[in-house]
């Protein structure tokens, strides 16, 4: 390891690439402040709903899961982007992604954290939680989402360490004028990685363990989410298509959001050497081709109900095409599928700045689209909704619900941000090795 | 022959138990007035009271003391059912003429809110052609039923006599029981309910369903504090057109409180159907088709 970082242009790469450990701009020390303002916001919202009840939401007997379902459904589709970027690219042998693994990993711990924390805010009875161990009923498709939930957690977290260790050491030894707790912590953490034949035998060993375990974690995290909904009787939920539609919904919504997370990366870090726009195009490529298959279920899911138009079923589809909901169901469907679709399909239209647009508009889309999953389906139950309230017939999220709904977004974002400022953000040592090769590569061409 | 000796028991059980809570009405009369002062020491007042054998006593006032007539059942005893029995309701369509005693019924014994009863009593419409009538519903009970089989911590459970109950000490406010039912029975404390009305609502069991508490899911739960003590749910006597009928499937007979018939031979005879029998929950309440109604359809 030592002899490698001597050349300069190596030293270069050491350089540009823990700048953003060593150094912290204003900018984002006040991103971070108005992320924090929001999150204690959130924490304010979350008070009242602790100290009066979910009555503080806009939910109701009829209309009983709202933005909170909505919103973990999403973040749990985010979670997906570690498993496509560090795993499947991986396995494909891509070797131009080896920089977004890590980006990717980050934005999949953060949002699998917050999403198990919007689901313990959705709950009636929070100080109960620990019920859902102790008295765990395992027919119970929530018991098998809190397992596979832990499970992709744990993974996704080694999936981030464990390649990261060489960097790790990097920083411990190389370092110089950072504080002297992240000096103690890099030592800690870094586990004692000297860059032994046998260290990175075993390194690799169990890397590719993880890489190929967390596929079928990612597929089950998703797929059982879908069940929540599809394992009960509602008009909407009771589809045998839920399940690829929700993963292919999350990979598509994975791939705008490692993007746009590049994309800020990039400007901000000052990395264009690293994240190229060649990086763009590849990412465009695959954004418009999970999009294709998202569009492909998504025909799937709605053609069928349309054409028959059973009973509710039919209703719950009129009213999602031409009804109450079709603004929003119109604006989900051409702007966050069909446009994106379109302009990535050309070559102009995977440029960084454009890409960006697309991927915000994939990204309110897919939001949007849970909300459209979630709440419809609860008003058309079989039986009419009558004699009750008239609250009870609508659902406008109250002011509470959008505090802690834009709180999570905001502990992602400084989540992200945070492990940023401690873990180098692209892989050094592989952006090292890659660079060698490359030359060793052009020499054998050359002669 | 056997069933008749087993009707003939069950009407001496249930006149024991009236008698005794005659008494138990006596007692509570006489003695509350007492009860504020029947720590004092030296009283020298007495108190008549009646035996359950028919005994008139004298009883030295402070050694007085109420006794409830029925413990309310504990968590783990709920869960078992009443033994031998498979409770059943029956609902005539014919008869409904939406007095909404039922539901007013139900939110006295459950000290319910207004806004959120257990019972509602819908209009539906089959078709443009058919004339309207009205369908009082509340939870189905089903045999299969799908909030049960969706709770992580299982807090609703199913029983031997057909009822499905919810602890809500267990509860932890997932509403996937909510999201599950396709017959929207179940109900939620969004807030904080209503402060407790009288002594029978302030001990908890998953019997009686009170008192409630905030964040935790409830619903109809054919009243089995009131069936243990061989008395009929609140919503069957206080309907004032006899659409309700209740009784025990295994005794083949239901009663709307005044006529008592046979469970087979009215289900055969009026047609009798379940909700959405294709759903294959397999609930325990039946309809009696709304045909040959004595009345027009009124809002």
């Amino acid at each position: 390891m030592e002899p490698i970082l001597k050349t300069k242009e190596n030293q270069q790469v050491l350089n540009d690439l823990t700048t953003p450990i060593v150094k912290t701009g204003r900018n984002f020390k006040l991103l971070m402040l108005v992320l924090s303002i929001v999150i204690v916001f959130g924490i304010f919202a979350y008070y009242r709903q602790l100290k009066h009840g979910l009555i503080v939401t806009a939910m109701r007997d009829y209309t009983s899961w709202g933005i909170y379902i909505s919103n973990f459904v999403f973040f749990v589709a985010v979670s997906l982007v570690g498993s496509l970027i560090s795993s499947i690219l991986k396995l494909a042998n891509a070797k131009w992604s080896y920089p977004l693994t890590r980006i990717a990993e980050m934005v999949a711990v953060a949002s699998i954290i917050c999403a198990s924390i919007i689901i313990i805010v959705d709950m009636g009875r929070p100080d109960r939680f620990f019920y859902v161990i102790t008295h765990a009923r395992i027919q119970s498709p929530i018991i098998w989402d809190v397992i596979v939930i832990i499970t992709y957690l744990v993974i996704s977290i080694l999936l981030l360490l464990l390649p990261l260790l060489p960097d790790l050491a990097i920083c411990r030894d190389q370092l110089n004028g950072i504080s002297q707790w992240k000096k103690r912590f890099y030592k800690a953490i870094s586990l004692n990685w000297k860059g032994s034949p046998m260290q990175q035998k075993r390194l690799k060993r169990a890397s590719s363990i993880l890489e190929i375990m967390v596929i079928p974690v990612a597929f089950a995290i998703h797929t059982i989410t879908s069940w929540l909904f599809a394992t009960t009787w509602r008009p909407g939920w009771d589809s045998t298509n839920l399940g690829p539609y929700f993963v292919s919904g999350a990979f598509m919504l994975g791939a705008a959001v490692i993007v746009i997370a590049m994309y800020f990366v990039r400007r901000n870090f000052h990395l264009q050497a690293y994240l190229t726009h060649e990086h763009f195009d590849k990412m465009g490529k695959i954004l418009v081709m999970l999009s294709l298959v998202y569009l492909y279920f998504n025909i799937n899911e709605y053609l069928g109900p349309a054409f028959k138009m059973v009973g509710v079923e039919g209703e719950h589809v009129t009213e999602l095409f031409s009804g109450k909901y079709a603004t929003l169901y119109w604006f989900v469907q051409i702007i966050g599928l069909i446009l994106p679709i379109i302009i990535l399909l050309f070559r102009r239209g995977r440029k960084p700045l454009i890409m960006l647009l697309v991927s915000f508009m994939v990204l309110l889309g897919a939001w949007l689209k849970r909300f459209l999953i979630v709440i419809p389906s609860l008003q058309h139950p079989y039986l009419p909704i009558q004699d009750v309230h008239e609250s009870y017939h609508h659902y406008y999220p109250t002011w509470e619900e959008w505090a802690i709904t834009f709180a999570t977004f905001a502990g992602v974002i400084l989540m992200v941000g945070l492990m940023m400022k401690i873990f180098p953000v692209i892989p050094i040592t592989e952006s090292i090795n890659n660079r060698s090769s490359k030359i060793a590569d052009n020499d054998t061409s050359n002669k | 022959m056997k069933m008749q000796n087993k009707r003939k028991k069950s009407r001496r059980k249930f006149l024991q138990s009236s008698g005794i809570i005659g008494v138990s009405t006596l007692l509570g009369v006489q003695t509350f007035p007492l009860s504020s002062c029947s720590k004092k020491e030296g009283s020298s007042q007495t108190i008549k009271v009646l035996t359950p054998e028919g005994k008139l006593m004298e009883v030295e006032a402070n050694q007085l003391q109420e006794v409830h007539h029925h413990k309310p059942t504990s968590s783990k005893e709920s869960r078992k059912g009443i033994p031998g029995k498979k409770f059943v309701m029956v609902v005539d369509l014919a008869k409904c003429k939406n007095a909404r005693e039922c539901i007013k019924a139900c939110e006295a014994h459950h000290n319910l809110p207004p806004d959120r009863p257990f019972i509602k009593v819908l209009k539906i419409q089959d078709n443009p052609q058919s004339s309207p009538y009205w369908m009082p519903k509340k939870c189905f009970q089903c045999d299969n039923p799908p909030c049960v089989k969706v709770c992580p911590v299982g807090a609703t459970f199913k029983r031997s006599d057909g009822i499905v109950l919810i602890d809500n000490q267990l509860c932890i406010g997932c509403r996937f029981c909510m999201a599950a039912c396709p017959y929207s029975a179940r109900v939620f404390n969004w807030g904080k309910p209503q402060p407790i009305g009288n002594s029978k609502h302030a001990h908890y069991s998953p019997e009686t369903s009170t008192p409630s508490q905030v964040g935790t899911v409830e619903k109809c739960d054919f009243c089995p504090d009131l069936l243990r003590e061989g008395k009929l749910p609140p919503c069957i006597t206080s309907c004032p057109n006899g659409v309700l009928y209740f009784g025990d499937a295994n005794e083949d007979a239901v009663t709307n409180g005044v006529d008592t018939v046979r469970l087979s031979k009215l289900l055969k005879d009026k047609a009798g159907y379940r909700y959405l029998e294709e759903l294959g929950t397999e609930p325990n309440v039946y309809y009696l088709p709304p045909v040959d109604r004595l009345f027009p359809f009124k809002e």
